[in-house]
């Protein structure tokens, strides 16, 4: 295969040499009849619509639903190179939770004058109904998934902290299943770390920051928009997989001073609420008041002590893309450390030397909505067309604040299988981790998204983007 | 389980159960279409109302013909009982009620979803229609395999075979009382090929041809068959097996739960109504004045049912 020519290719590095971690993998490669693994490849796509594995597309016609391409070569990391992640990972984890903490109560860091006020106090992910409030066993952000991007052998980037409510976990699972039952051999030639124990692991976290008062075995519900989210299947998949109740708001009800889900014997009240509703929509009486999908009275339940809400209510303040840049002095300031992975250079629009900066390096840069995700409302520069160019720079003009910019990075690729054979992609990689009061768990691994088109930069699953099993090799 | 569940298992097999029974419907009429040329129309309105949707039919078209009649009811999107209307709601039930399937249930149902998707996707020539209607039994047919195969006998089983024998209840009711005129004893009729075609068309369209020929040992009559689809014991879609299975399955919950409801005292009553009825009384009663009663104490109990184990808020 030849590599795209400036990137890092994660099989064949610059092109000269198979790197290590792929060894026993090219092997069986090699011996293997293509023809017959474009028809496992085929297979594993039957399989996936077979079993409902699909998102639904927002902006398409009513019940479209798609598949998520899934590419069989995997994606492999080193044992060595994992460990390393892994540190990065924990520790910018920690520093995370910290930083909120210490955002809804003292505010040490603006006072030391770390970040400025502004960033905070202008900032809609701020709730000031989390004010002096500590969630049940002090966690905030009971999943968080972490946006890395590899350039080098050696140089891994965070692109983004998500400390609202990560997706993809459900990928990361399915990806592996299918891998198992298409390549058992592979599995018994490589050792490979499991990920299957992120059902129980997410289970006993959620549980471990249950209310005091719970008694007994915690109720856990995941909170689901209902079949027209893009993420139901995720949804409905975890909480299958954890033995969950899988509740929508019009199922909860405040009933003395707890939150209740509405069952065929009655009202039976929750210990812990994993909500995949977004902050605005979670309590109409409290947030948005038009509000369908939320519980009215959650908040008050939750400030109480009733219920405990994973994520907590208000962690977007630390994923939001302007704090982000700050993300470094964040480190530093609650953990005494260096950082271990290393931040994106951003550009703050809001400063106008920046701005200035950014207006004339559009055609170099990415560009970003402060709380965009999903890949909409994004601007890859060296991609874009003039026009889109011009009517992003009157985008910048108008509301310079909502927008950071970064330098394009050079993505590492990893091969997919075409019909010519391997052709390198470009990929981007979204471990989880798990908070409980105690420990952070991280799964060997996580989502390796891919983009499938070739030279394209955007892995977004809504912008066609497809996935990878992603594999951490044992020492 | 949530009320919400509950309600969702109930209504994927009452969606699911009326595609099946749809597509004997249509059928039923084209058999008969086949036979006589002539109120080939009337036969097709018949079905339309037996399927409960005269007036949502009236209000797309004019005329009672084949093409408009088949099209509607198999593929027709502003029409909810449509067969592709019914298999996608079924469908968006079982997504809501996934971590209450096993995984085999969830396929089969996903797989219907997806086969009749692309069967209905344009409009069925006459010629296909015979495998077409196939397909849509085959399909349900596996449904309910899965089910029997592979969920525990629990409150979830209890509340998807209520739904199935709701639908079957209401169904079976409602092919009686539309054609309940051709059981009726009238002297220009009796005994006449056309009845004979009229009473073939009633069996058919509740698959127990071959069941009441065993049954009757071949000699059909009016009170026969209305006897059959409505007192058999042991013909599964006739109405006392229905509310009899509807009875014992809200027993179970009863028991389950132990809790009782309005709903099994309803559901006790409406059973009472068959038991130890024999078919002479019922004609000298009236016929269509009893089958209307049944239509509506399921209707009732239906929902009771819903509030009882509080399907919504």
């Amino acid at each position: 295969m030849d590599v795209r020519p400036g990137y890092f290719d994660e099989m064949y590095g610059d092109g000269s040499a198979l790197r290590a971690p792929y060894r026993q993998y090219e092997e069986w490669f090699a011996r293997e009849d293509p023809r017959r693994l474009l028809k496992k490849s085929a297979d594993a796509e039957a399989l996936f619509r077979r079993t409902g594995i699909t998102f639904n597309v927002y902006g398409s016609e009513e019940g479209d639903e798609r598949l998520i391409p899934f590419d069989i070569v995997p994606r492999i990391i080193a044992a060595r190179e994992w460990a390393r992640l892994e540190r990065g990972i924990e520790q910018r984890v920690r520093a995370i939770n910290a930083f909120l903490h210490d955002i809804y109560h003292r505010q040490e860091i603006l006072r030391a004058g770390r970040i400025p006020k502004e960033v905070i106090a202008d900032n809609d992910a701020f709730l000031p109904e989390m004010i002096g409030f500590t969630p049940p066993g002090g966690v905030y952000t009971h999943i968080v998934g972490i946006d890395l991007v590899r350039t080098d052998d050696n140089d891994f980037y965070v692109l983004e902290d998500n400390a609202r409510t990560p997706s993809g976990v459900s990928y990361m699972l399915e990806n592996r299943e299918t891998m198992l039952q298409m390549f058992p051999e592979l599995f018994t030639r490589s050792r490979v770390r499991p990920v299957s124990e992120y059902p129980r692991d997410l289970r006993s976290s959620l549980a471990a920051t249950a209310p005091v008062r719970t008694s007994g075995r915690p109720l856990v519900a995941v909170l689901t928009p209902g079949i027209h989210n893009s993420a139901y299947f995720e949804h409905a998949f975890l909480a299958d997989q954890m033995g969950a109740e899988l509740v929508e708001g019009h199922d909860l009800s405040v009933v003395d001073g707890r939150i209740a889900m509405r069952t065929t014997e009655g009202p039976e009240p929750i210990d812990v609420l994993y909500r995949r509703v977004d902050d605005d929509y979670l309590d109409p009486l409290t947030f948005n008041p038009s509000s369908l999908l939320g519980v009215p009275g959650v908040m008050d339940v939750y400030r109480s002590g009733g219920i405990t809400i994973a994520n907590a209510p208000g962690t977007g303040i630390a994923d939001d893309k302007a704090v982000y840049s700050y993300m470094p002095e964040i480190i530093d300031f609650y953990t005494g450390e260096k950082p271990l992975l290393q931040n994106v250079p951003t550009w703050r629009c809001s400063e106008p030397d920046s701005l200035a900066y950014v207006l004339d390096h559009l055609s170099e840069l990415v560009v970003k909505e402060v709380h965009g995700s999903g890949g909409y409302g994004m601007l890859v520069g060296p991609a874009a067309s003039k026009r889109e160019i011009s009517r992003f720079t009157r985008k910048l003009k108008a509301s310079p604040a909502n927008y950071i910019a970064q330098p394009t990075l050079a993505l590492s690729t990893v091969p997919i299988l075409t019909r010519n054979g391997l052709a390198p992609r470009h990929v981007d990689l979204r471990p989880f981790a798990l908070v409980s009061p105690n420990t952070i768990r991280i799964t060997p691994g996580g989502l390796t998204r891919v983009a499938m088109k070739r030279g394209s930069l955007v892995v977004n699953s809504s912008q066609g983007g497809g996935t990878k099993d992603t594999w951490v090799m044992e020492d | 389980m949530l009320g919400r569940t509950a309600g969702g298992l109930y209504w994927m097999f009452r969606h699911l159960e009326r595609s099946e029974n749809t597509a004997r419907l249509i059928e039923a009429g084209m058999r008969i279409a086949l036979t006589r040329s002539d109120d080939v129309e009337k036969e097709w309105k018949s079905v339309v109302t037996t399927a409960g949707q005269k007036d949502a039919f009236l209000e797309r078209h004019e005329r009672f013909d084949q093409a408009n009649v088949i099209d509607f009811l198999l593929r027709d999107r502003t029409n909810p009982s449509s067969v592709r209307s019914v298999i996608e709601s079924a469908r968006s039930n079982a997504r809501e009620v996934r971590t209450a399937l096993t995984r085999e249930v969830w396929e089969a149902t996903n797989d219907t979803w997806l086969t009749v998707r692309d069967t209905l996707a344009r409009p069925v020539l006459d010629r296909e229609l015979p495998d077409v209607l196939a397909v849509i039994r085959r399909e349900s047919a596996l449904v309910r395999g899965a089910l029997h195969g592979t969920m525990l006998r629990n409150d979830i089983y209890n509340f998807a075979r209520i739904g199935t024998f709701m639908e079957r209840a209401d169904n079976t009711a409602r092919i009686l009382d539309v054609k309940y005129y051709v059981l009726l004893p009238s002297a220009s009729y009796v005994g006449t090929s056309l009845d004979n075609v009229q009473w073939e068309t009633i069996l058919r369209s509740v698959s127990a041809q071959r069941a009441y020929r065993w049954r009757s040992a071949g000699d059909a009559s009016a009170m026969g068959i209305a006897d059959f689809l409505i007192l058999d014991q042991q013909l599964p879609r006739s109405l006392v097996f229905c509310y009899r299975k509807i009875d014992e399955n809200l027993g179970y919950l009863a028991s389950d739960y132990g809790e009782h409801h309005r709903c099994h005292e309803l559901s006790h009553d409406l059973l009472l109504r068959l038991t130890g009825r024999n078919i002479e009384s019922i004609f000298e009663d009236g016929l269509h004045e009893f089958l209307g009663d049944c239509i509506r104490a399921t209707n009732t109990l239906g929902h009771a049912i819903e509030r009882d184990y509080r399907f919504t808020a």
